[in-house]
């Protein structure tokens, strides 16, 4: 069995340390490229959200590396992806691709149906080493967030930006390359340590939110290399999602302590959104409500394009934004995004809430 | 007397029957708004995000119409209206959607209508009324009355729909019996039209999407003439469960009209951005794609649909039906 799955950011860090620690044979897709947009374009449904087209994509050029197994997530709605998986497969069938796919989600009559999936990809490996190789992807699943963090926090603030850039690949390298959690631990610090040294900025840079769905937040690809144009833009982002507590969250039952962006999410999000709508719509708007809160200068929302529950929180938007006086812009992604006209829309919104800031800082 | 309004869109194809009858009994006014028209869609289109879908855009408008002229709106916040499947996300936030983009408006009943996991069609009704009631008043009796009656409107519309009645004939509580309305003279070719009621129904959207098949020789038949026990029995034989209950509507009615009825084609209406049909629909093409006689037309509907297009789109589609073949 040589397994693949699809990539979302540094998911397949994490989840290259498990699976091979559960003496599983990988093959991943290779990095996403245009090339892999346009394998999953052409034969996706055309309203189908963009993660399904690059899915597509991940699976066509994996097998092209001779994968033979796909391992997805689902769900039970009311967002899409719980679905993903059947058209997928349908997909595949139509074409003439031969692969298995095995897909974990939530059970729909008992819990037995996920053991049973779990027992039949780690074959008659004991309990205790699929514990030992999920706490090894845990480590490194803190690891890359904390080097993320720290990358998203020094990016407007350092002289030489691209060397921060450089640096914080290879650690992204070494970090999936470590094969015992002393390795990850020591790369991580050594990582931290050093770019505290470089040169710095004297000037407080804008701070803005970042909130929507997690796979374009997460995956550079979908969402045109948003952070890092921001950063260069001098701003600094703070991610309403990150990879290791909503691991926490949705896989781990919320049993780990780990610090999270928006605690207050729920409660935050009622007065203008008083229902789950699937997704991450509620998050979106409590996180949108919490960065107004701690006087950010200004939240972008990132979704791909017909996303439903992102609709539903980018229309409760002005609500929000009228309460608050915060600016809030939204971007809806997909594959016929341009890369200009992000950038060119992404500049005017920080020329406006410069000038915000400023304005404010007056009136104080 | 107090007025209840009533937008003409959305889920009022569904359960017209049902709210009307209730509200009515409890000795309110109903007021339903006029007719989709094009201010209403211009209304609508000005008052939603760009990127909502067509019903949805349509829905606000209807309710801007009928923000002025009544003293309450009933929006339910429908999530499950029946177990363990969803209607969509914005369905279920459509009463926080109208708050936020609409001024002016009267107080919205948005009780929740939401079968859970485990509840049924009738109980999550049952759940809101009740509730919706107690805003009116305190007469449990009475309440429980309006509801017995209601949910007999209800049967009543179903039992015509599944007779073979079209579905507007049916809402309309109009005098036309059963039989003589499900007669309607059988044309050459039979469609089986697939698509969400609230598309399907509403002649200003759809642009009267059945009439003019009528005119071009064509009689359809569609998904609500089938009973929730046939939906239900197809759909479970689904490899995976359908989470969406529109969507198993369309999914098991495709599945029964690939088989067993004697069809000559297949028409899928959806519009432009709805989440779940992007999916459902591709597999309801692939399936008939399976399935060598039985061709499929997609018409995808939006703001900027023109009426034009869409005459030739049908034309050349029952044209090549007629022309072809027959095995």
């Amino acid at each position: 069995m040589k397994l693949t799955y699809p990539h979302m950011g540094s998911l397949y860090i994490v989840i290259r340390a498990l699976l091979t620690n559960l003496g599983l044979e990988l093959i991943l897709p290779p990095p996403t490229t245009r090339r892999t947009v346009e394998l999953g374009v052409r034969h996706s449904p055309e309203f189908a959200c963009f993660p399904f087209k690059l899915n597509v994509g991940n699976y066509l050029e994996a097998k092209e590396l001779g994968a033979d197994t796909i391992l997805m997530a689902g769900g039970v709605g009311p967002c899409r992806f719980g679905y993903y998986a059947q058209v997928q497969r349908q997909i595949l069938d139509d074409l003439g691709v031969e692969m298995q796919m095995v897909v974990l989600e939530p059970p729909d009559v008992s819990f037995n149906e996920v053991k049973d999936k779990i027992r039949c990809l780690i074959g008659d490996l004991s309990w205790w080493q699929a514990v030992k190789a999920a706490r090894f992807a845990w480590c490194k699943a803190r690891a890359v967030d904390a080097v993320e963090e720290k990358i998203l926090r020094l990016r407007p603030r350092v002289k030489e930006q691209h060397k921060l850039e450089r640096s914080f690949r290879q650690a992204l390298q070494e970090i999936d390359a470590a094969l015992d959690r002393g390795t990850v631990q020591r790369v991580t610090s050594g990582f931290l340590k050093r770019m505290d040294m470089m040169p710095r900025h004297k000037a407080e840079p804008l701070r803005v939110g970042l909130v929507g769905e997690i796979f374009t937040i997460l995956e550079p690809f979908a969402n045109y290399d948003m952070e890092r144009r921001l950063g260069f833009l001098g701003v600094e982002v703070t991610r309403s999602i990150w990879l290791s507590a909503w691991i926490n969250e949705h896989l781990l039952g919320g049993l780990l302590r780990v610090r999270h962006e928006c605690l207050n999410d729920q409660r935050l999000a009622a007065p203008y959104l008083n229902s789950f709508v699937g997704g991450h719509g509620k998050e979106t708007v409590g996180c949108t409500v919490g960065f107004a809160q701690r006087n950010y200068d200004g939240v972008i929302q990132l979704a791909p394009l017909t996303c439903m529950p992102e609709i539903v929180a980018n229309s409760v938007f002005p609500a929000v934004s009228r309460d608050y006086r915060i600016p809030l812009l939204t971007f809806y992604l997909d594959e016929l995004s341009g890369e200009a006209g992000i950038q060119t829309r992404l500049e005017a919104f920080i020329d406006l809430i410069a000038a915000c800031s400023r304005n404010r800082k007056d009136v104080l | 007397m107090t007025k209840i309004g009533i937008p003409r869109a959305l889920f009022y194809f569904y359960y017209y029957p049902l709210w009307r009858a209730f509200f009515k009994d409890l000795g309110l006014e109903v007021v339903l708004s006029p007719p989709t028209n094009k201010a209403i869609l211009d209304d609508g289109v000005r008052s939603t995000l760009s990127e909502a879908c067509l019903p949805v855009k349509v829905f606000f408008g209807h309710t801007a119409a009928l923000a002025e002229q009544v003293d309450y709106l009933f929006v339910p916040r429908i999530s499950r209206v029946e177990a363990k499947a969803y209607i969509c996300p914005k369905f279920m936030g459509l009463p926080d959607m109208l708050k936020a983009r609409l001024e002016r408006l009267p107080p919205l009943i948005d009780t929740v209508v939401d079968a859970g996991r485990d509840g049924d069609r009738r109980s999550c009704w049952e759940d809101c009324l009740r509730e919706a009631g107690g805003i009116f008043t305190r007469d449990k009796q009475l309440t429980d009355r309006s509801m017995e009656a209601a949910m007999q409107a209800q049967r009543r519309f179903k039992k015509r729909l599944t007779a073979g009645m079209l579905l507007t004939d049916a809402l309309e509580d109009n005098k036309v019996s059963e039989a003589a309305a499900a007669s309607h003279p059988q044309r050459k070719l039979k469609i089986g039209l697939l698509g969400h009621p609230y598309n399907l129904y509403d002649p200003y959207s759809s642009m009267n999407l059945i009439k003019k098949l009528d005119a071009l020789g064509a009689s359809v038949v569609t998904p609500e003439s089938l009973t929730d026990k046939e939906i239900d029995d197809e759909a479970a034989k689904l490899p995976k469960r359908m989470f969406w209950t529109l969507g198993k509507r369309m999914l098991a009615s495709a599945l029964i009209f690939c088989r067993s009825i004697r069809l000559d084609g297949l028409i899928y209406l959806t519009s432009f951005g709805c989440g779940p049909e992007a999916l459902v629909e591709e597999l309801v093409a692939r399936w008939a794609k399976q399935r060598n006689d039985l061709p499929l037309i997609t018409l995808t509907i939006d703001e900027h649909t023109g009426e034009a297009g869409m005459v030739t789109r049908l034309e050349a589609f029952t044209e090549m039906i007629k022309r072809r073949p027959k095995a």
